[in-house]
């Protein structure tokens, strides 16, 4: 009994998967038809204005977790400080570094605006 | 945003950034020769009494590059070593994003040019030394642990290699570029003293890049120049 149901579920949600499917690959067509312009453009800036931010939203969490790492070492081995900041600065750059990747994808799809 | 900077003056404006990095060039070589031609006395051996240039690239130099590069690299003979050129790189890229706080100059690391110059340099050179120290066996880097996963992780390294100069100068660019645009923005919003904060931070950000630029190399070197018998 459990194998058939089992099986029916996988059955079912293969086809949901490929009805999802069939409806996305029309709905764009319908989407197209309309004025191109405005819409290519309400694309453009959202696209630029919501990466940026998803971007530095996140990134803000990493470095926090980075910054209270490093924190919490220092106050349980003050003598050790110079010694725990140098990795710490090298990481937050790291995370900083993937924020100005998606800096420079926004700058060029607002550049297309 | 029209930018205004000292060789506009003359009618170069297109040639900012060759420009600007010939200055940092001159900078640099002048200030070597004075260091040299100081050290060249009888009593170098005494630090000078004064702050004066050659105490602050003593600092740079012994203090701080050189002690960073025995721990990334491992032993005093290869940070001697590869000296040479992660020191000029870390001088370079240091006074050409300083030379962006300068009113009227645009920082030649600004323009997508010079970084991406420096991180193929760097790229070039890292293999070069891999090549150099391990011989054709350099090329089981790119194996992987099993030598029967070989052909997917040879792309898998292949792709991290590359995208390895790919970051190294999009990083450089892009600090420095979005820093200066930060800057200007905040300077159109409120003329008068807010600015001075930004200031500060592109004096920062210039400075942490050069250091990020060169801990990265060094440890790309230290990585290729390893011998077998260091990996894993």
């Amino acid at each position: 009994m459990k194998k058939e149901v089992d099986k029916m579920k996988k059955a079912l949600s293969l086809l949901s998967i490929f009805g999802v499917a069939m409806f996305a690959a029309f709905v764009p067509e319908s989407a197209h038809a309309a004025d191109g312009g405005e819409l290519t453009k309400l694309g453009l800036a959202l696209g630029a204005g919501l990466g940026i931010g998803i971007a530095a939203g996140v990134a803000g969490l990493g470095q926090g977790r980075a910054t209270a790492a490093a924190l919490s070492g220092i106050a349980r081995n003050p003598g050790a400080s110079s010694k725990i900041l140098t990795p710490m600065i090298i990481g937050l750059a790291l995370i900083e570094s993937l924020v100005i990747y998606a800096l420079l994808i926004a700058f060029l799809l607002q550049g297309k605006i | 945003m029209d930018h205004f900077s000292w060789f506009t003056l003359m009618g170069l404006d297109k040639y900012d950034y060759i420009l600007g990095s010939i200055l940092v060039l001159i900078i640099l070589a002048l200030a070597g020769l004075k260091i040299s031609k100081i050290l060249s006395r009888d009593d170098s051996v005494l630090p000078d009494e004064k702050f004066s240039i050659r105490t602050i690239f003593e600092i740079l130099t012994i203090d701080f590059l050189f002690d960073l590069f025995t721990n990334m690299l491992g032993s005093r003979e290869k940070a001697k070593l590869y000296f040479p050129l992660l020191g000029g790189a870390f001088f370079f890229i240091m006074f050409a994003n300083l030379l962006g706080i300068l009113p009227g100059f645009l920082p030649p690391t600004g323009n997508f040019n010079v970084p991406v110059a420096c991180g193929i340099v760097i790229f070039v050179m890292y293999n070069y030394y891999g090549f150099r120290e391990n011989g054709i066996s350099y090329l089981k880097h790119f194996a992987g642990p099993v030598i029967f996963l070989a052909p997917l992780m040879f792309v898998i390294e292949l792709i991290s290699h590359f995208v390895r100069p790919v970051s190294l100068s999009l990083r450089l660019f892009m600090n420095i570029t979005g820093d200066h645009m930060v800057l200007g923005v905040f300077t159109n919003l409120v003329h008068y003293i807010i600015p001075a904060i930004f200031v500060g931070l592109g004096i920062f950000v210039s400075l942490l890049q050069a250091f990020i630029f060169t801990v990265l190399s060094a440890i790309y070197i230290a990585l290729a120049t390893a011998h077998d018998a260091d990996i894993e």
